[in-house]
């Protein structure tokens, strides 16, 4: 859109948010009673739910299972709906494949699948409204899921976006921001350790301004492992007051 | 056919030598292999050997109608292909993983960069553009297909030429290579990815993993960079033989 400014003069966002600022976050966990592990993640207008199966014996051909470990299986998927203009294919095609490789990627980098060996963890992620930071919101959901289903993990796995406007590195970059086509980063971090689990950037960044966006996307990620981690707090106690401890 | 699997005195017999900074093809960690770039016959065609990893490289266009919500630019589309002559372990339905993979990560460097000007393309708006199709065949695989992709992607669409158009009104005039010559696709970068590949939890750094380096490899990170110092890609990906 011709004569929309990212970052006004004063450093406002178009959503009035500050270069650093993630968007609002609030998450849910065990929503759903059939399945393992549940979650249900609003950022700013992207929501996400994330379920899980598992651990559980290999479906389909034996001679996929890992003699040492677990196999983790993903799938993302991305509603009809989700968009401003209505997909054709919710799942299957190129983009949903690669999504559902990378949150692979990064989970089984952080879930501890020595202990779960020869069987089958399955993370089915679903987007029901994509305003940017759909990777970001995923992982964050995906998380939450995968520890309400107790299944051990190295550490939160926290997600955020990063982009480069007027030599200032923004945080959690809305659909907006994304489609105006400037560089956009995705960082998944394990917060306690600083170790990065995925790290994908996209569009032309100069490498001098690389270290401002990492730090950018760094920083953010670490703030949502803080509202995950009160979110989690929150469910346990909740879970042990009903059940009377 | 199932890859054969790497013995582990093979893999220690790697990791070892890699400590020790040594390469079995006797490169440096930072050393790429010999890249060979040869034209085919027709403009658009081209084939890259990276060491022994061969990529062929073929650009064709045609005119059709422009996508609805971007009605002014042409069309680019990129396809890799992995072919069973590469690797007896590609085979038609096995390779899904790999190929999405390295599909998007060519689509992301090249298409989002913004390398050619796709508007440009555009013919008559919103009617008539031009579709450019890069096809990419990987014929031997000795390692490090997604440089050598990149830059026959990059070498492909340098090379070729598109036939020359004219609108008159609401005539629009296609000429044979005949009645004028073609005419090049206006580049604006060239974006060439490097792979480096992590061993020992990130210790250990090499550029240009070949085939065997690959297979004991704990990550890969892709980076693709253009002569002006601007990254347009970055891609971590951890190898599935990892422990995570």
């Amino acid at each position: 859109m011709a004569g929309l400014e990212l970052l006004s003069d004063q450093g406002y966002r178009i959503d009035g948010r500050r270069a650093g600022e993630l968007r609002k976050i609030q998450a849910r966990m065990g929503v759903f009673a059939q399945a393992d592990g549940s979650a249900y993640i609003e950022q700013g207008n992207t929501k996400a739910l994330a379920v899980v199966y598992g651990p559980h014996e290999i479906r389909g051909s034996r001679s996929r299972a890992l003699p040492d470990r677990a196999l983790v299986n993903c799938q993302y998927s991305s509603a009809t709906f989700s968009t401003g203009e209505r997909k054709r294919r919710p799942h299957g095609d190129r983009k949903s494949c690669e999504m559902g490789l990378q949150l692979r990627q990064t989970f089984e980098a952080a879930i501890l699948t020595q202990l779960h060996p020869r069987s089958q963890i399955d993370i089915y992620v679903q987007v029901l409204q994509a305003d940017g930071g759909t990777y970001a919101a995923c992982v964050n959901a995906a998380t939450l899921a995968v520890m309400d289903a107790g299944i051990p993990m190295r550490d939160f796995v926290c997600a955020c976006s990063a982009g480069f406007v007027d030599g200032t590195a923004l945080a959690d970059l809305s659909h907006v921001e994304e489609a105006a086509g400037g560089p956009q980063l995705a960082l998944a971090l394990l917060p306690a350790s600083g170790q990065i689990a995925l790290l994908e950037m996209d569009a032309r960044l100069h490498e001098d301004h690389l270290e401002q966006v990492l730090e950018a996307a760094a920083q953010a990620a670490r703030d949502v492992h803080t509202l995950l981690d009160r979110v989690v707090r929150q469910h346990v106690r909740e879970a042990s007051i009903l059940l009377g401890d | 056919m199932k890859e054969t699997p790497l013995s582990n005195c093979e893999r220690r017999f790697l990791l070892r030598a890699i400590e020790e900074k040594k390469r079995l093809d006797g490169r440096q960690t930072y050393d790429y292999r010999s890249i060979k770039i040869s034209f085919g016959t027709d403009y658009g065609c081209c084939i890259v050997e990276l060491g022994k990893t061969r990529v062929l490289g073929q650009v064709s266009c045609e005119l059709v109608s422009p996508k609805l919500n971007r009605a002014t630019e042409g069309i680019l589309f990129f396809n890799l292909e992995l072919s069973q002559m590469a690797a007896p372990a590609f085979e038609p339905g096995r390779q899904s993983d790999l190929l999405v993979k390295l599909n998007r990560l060519l689509e992301r460097c090249l298409r989002n960069s913004k390398c050619i000007d796709t508007e440009s393309l555009c013919v008559v708006a919103g009617e008539k553009v031009w579709q450019i199709r890069v096809d990419l065949h990987l014929l031997n695989h000795d390692g490090n297909i997604i440089d050598a992709a990149s830059i026959a992607a990059v070498v492909a669409l340098c090379h070729f030429r598109r036939p020359d158009v004219s609108v008159q009104g609401d005539e629009v005039t296609l000429y044979t290579p005949e009645e004028r010559d073609p005419v090049p696709l206006s580049i604006h970068h060239m974006p060439i990815c490097v792979s480096f590949a992590f061993f020992q939890q990130g210790t250990y750094l090499l550029v240009d993993p070949n085939e065997r380096e690959e297979r004991v490899m704990d990550g890969l990170l892709v980076i693709a960079m253009n002569k002006h110092r601007e990254i347009c890609t970055i891609q971590s990906s951890e190898s599935p033989s990892s422990p995570g």
